[in-house]
């Protein structure tokens, strides 16, 4: 910056005899000069939108049971000990964490083993493999319920956590893969070679070289997997009818479908659910954006 | 695969500096465990639907099962007008949330890609209904659409509608009220998707089009949008295949209902297995909903022209 605005006046009096010096160029092209009305205006309305339902969430929470005030005061915490106790929310919490977490691994484990054989070797299946990670893309898990549910059966794993961790992974692998070949095509094979002339091995060239540029990818794509798992319904409800086996969603599910819905233990049991979420989200938002743009559509 | 999965030995070490070079089964046990898993959970179930599409298969009427052939389908289409209803409103509901959610999504990525005071929270904030799960958002909906302490409750206070009114219950307005909270969710995925596509313009571009006098709009139709294309046709894909088989919202904010006018055709196939149980009959209207979307996907692509002009 400083060094080309420092020789920008050294050729101007060289011309000065054929044209008047040019008033200096803006910096910023027309993109960036977008009224602020412009930006503010629209983005205030719409967070509006994006806002007053958590604040209606938070507000549901906090408040006591019956109270119409649009402030949440004066602020109870009865709701969360309520839903947290009695509804077993404390269990789920526990059975969603776990399920998350063990998604999160295998995902991100089997993803970078197969992505790494798609980004960095040519063989035989290779084209069909990839088809077939893309056809699994409209493979709705849902309409696969009742087979799923037959084959769970047959291993013995309906209502263990398990079953939800396997199906979780299944559908969350073809994109994480499709997504983890990119970023390592992104990084150059000869960077790899290189250390193998040093003497390292193709496991450690891998672990040493490799792995540590994938770090924006795999929190990405680790991410995704535990919040997707975290915030999934369907198979958790089909597969797990213990109580105590029970996720987060099934129980804000069970809480809705009361015949009289005790909203406020509703609205506490949300913020519980959203609460991991928020905090995933907080930590990955710097990665999310570069995270995305390595592993785009253009590769 | 088996005799890939049985070969666990890892390419002999002895030669170094060959070991590197390329070993021939290593890419094939690198891909097993993901291959393995897939077979035994998406391949298998999905083969097994087509089976049962072909029989009579309800567990709770054992003595009716049996090879059916092709009556299921025959039912399907001459026999079943929720069938028909579940279809149509499924279209109608990918097409407006997913027409909807790349509108609001588009404009707020090309707005949040200004250089701004405040951009990093306008992001995080913009962008933090995307984590929130289906279930997590018909439970917030279902507090602000309430109609004794939702948001009509303080609407009526200033005197606008009725006290009451509960937007969930009533068939002409439910639509709309499930289709704003799908798009509370939905909008931040193309935002962020197509802010990440963003990054990638080159700034050469808009400056060259800044010279020659180009307009902003001008820029945005000329430079912005056609890098964006494949992004957009791609995510439009993913997104409607997605809106056409996610359940839960609609399973949890309006249970299909009121009267059956917000059944998708995945939830229709839900309740027909589940509720029931009759798995011959769904595994049918599955192999369907199958076809159609892939013959949806398939026209989509090559109307589009994905990837066209880069190739």
């Amino acid at each position: 910056m400083i060094t080309k605005e420092a020789a920008a006046p050294a050729p101007a009096p060289a011309r000065a005899d054929h044209e008047p010096p040019r008033p200096a160029k803006k910096r910023h092209p027309a993109w960036d000069e977008v009224p602020r009305w412009q930006i503010y205006l629209p983005l205030g309305v719409y967070l509006v939108f994006t806002l007053v339902p958590f604040y209606w969430i938070l507000l549901f929470a906090l408040r006591p049971s019956g109270s119409t005030s649009l402030v949440p005061w004066p602020m109870t915490f009865d709701h969360f000990e309520k839903v947290w106790t009695d509804r077993s929310f404390g269990t789920f919490f526990e059975n969603s964490v776990y399920v998350g977490l063990a998604t999160l691994v295998m995902t991100t484990l089997v993803a970078l083993a197969g992505g790494y054989a798609l980004a960095r070797f040519d063989f035989k299946i290779k084209r069909a493999f990839m088809l077939a990670l893309l056809c699994s893309q409209f493979v709705p898990g849902a309409l696969l319920l009742v087979p799923l549910f037959e084959i769970f059966a047959e291993l013995q794993m309906i209502n263990s956590l398990g079953s939800v961790i396997i199906a979780e992974t299944v559908f969350q692998l073809p994109l994480s893969m499709i997504l983890i070949s990119n970023f390592i095509k992104n990084v150059p094979y000869s960077l790899e070679e290189a250390a193998w002339v040093d003497g390292c091995g193709r496991m450690r060239a891998f672990l040493v070289v490799v792995l540590p540029l994938l770090r924006p990818g795999l929190i990405a794509v680790g991410s995704f997997a535990f919040v997707h798992s975290w915030n999934h319904f369907l198979f958790a409800l089909m597969f797990l009818n213990n109580q105590d086996k029970q996720t987060i969603p099934v129980g804000l599910n069970t809480l809705m479908s009361a015949d009289s819905v005790d909203l406020g233990a509703l609205a506490a049991g949300g913020i519980i659910a959203a609460v991991p979420v928020v905090l995933v989200f907080a930590f990955i938002q710097k990665w999310l954006i570069t995270g995305f743009s390595a592993g785009a559509v253009k590769g | 695969m088996a005799q890939a999965a049985a070969v666990a030995k890892p390419p002999a070490p002895p030669r170094r500096r060959r070991a590197s070079a390329t070993p021939r089964r290593l890419p094939y046990l690198l891909i097993a465990p993901a291959a393995l898993l897939m077979l035994g959970f998406i391949a298998y179930p999905v083969i097994s639907v087509f089976y049962y599409s072909l029989q009579d298969y309800n567990p709770t009427k054992p003595w009716r099962n049996g090879f059916a052939g092709f009556d299921n389908f025959v039912r399907i289409f001459t026999d079943d007008p929720i069938f028909w209803d579940t279809l149509v409103f499924s279209a109608k509901w990918v097409f407006v949330e997913v027409g909807l959610q790349l509108l609001f999504g588009l404009a707020l990525a090309l707005i949040v890609n200004q250089t701004f005071v405040g951009r990093g929270i306008g992001r995080a904030l913009v962008f933090s209904p995307w984590a929130v799960s289906g279930v997590l958002t018909s439970a917030i909906w279902v507090l602000l659409y309430n109609s004794q302490t939702g948001i009509t409750r303080y609407l009526a206070d200033l005197g606008i509608g009725d006290y009451g009114t509960s937007w969930l219950s009533d068939t002409s307005t439910v639509f709309s009220a499930a289709v704003v909270a799908d798009l509370w969710r939905g909008v931040p995925f193309f935002a962020i998707l197509i802010l990440a596509d963003l990054q990638s313009v080159s700034k050469d571009l808009y400056e060259a089009a800044e010279v020659d006098g180009a307009s902003r709009f001008k820029q945005f139709w000329h430079i912005t949008l056609p890098h964006l294309k494949d992004a957009i046709i791609l995510s439009t894909l993913l997104r409607a295949v997605w809106e056409f088989n996610n359940v839960d919202l609609l399973y949890t904010l309006t249970g299909g209902g009121p009267a059956g006018v917000t059944t998708t055709l995945p939830l229709y196939i839900a309740n027909t297995s589940v509720d029931a149980h009759d798995f011959g009959y769904a595994s049918a209207l599955t192999t369907v909903a199958f076809v159609i979307l892939l013959f949806c996907s398939i026209v989509y692509l090559r109307l589009s022209k994905f990837g066209g002009e880069n190739k």
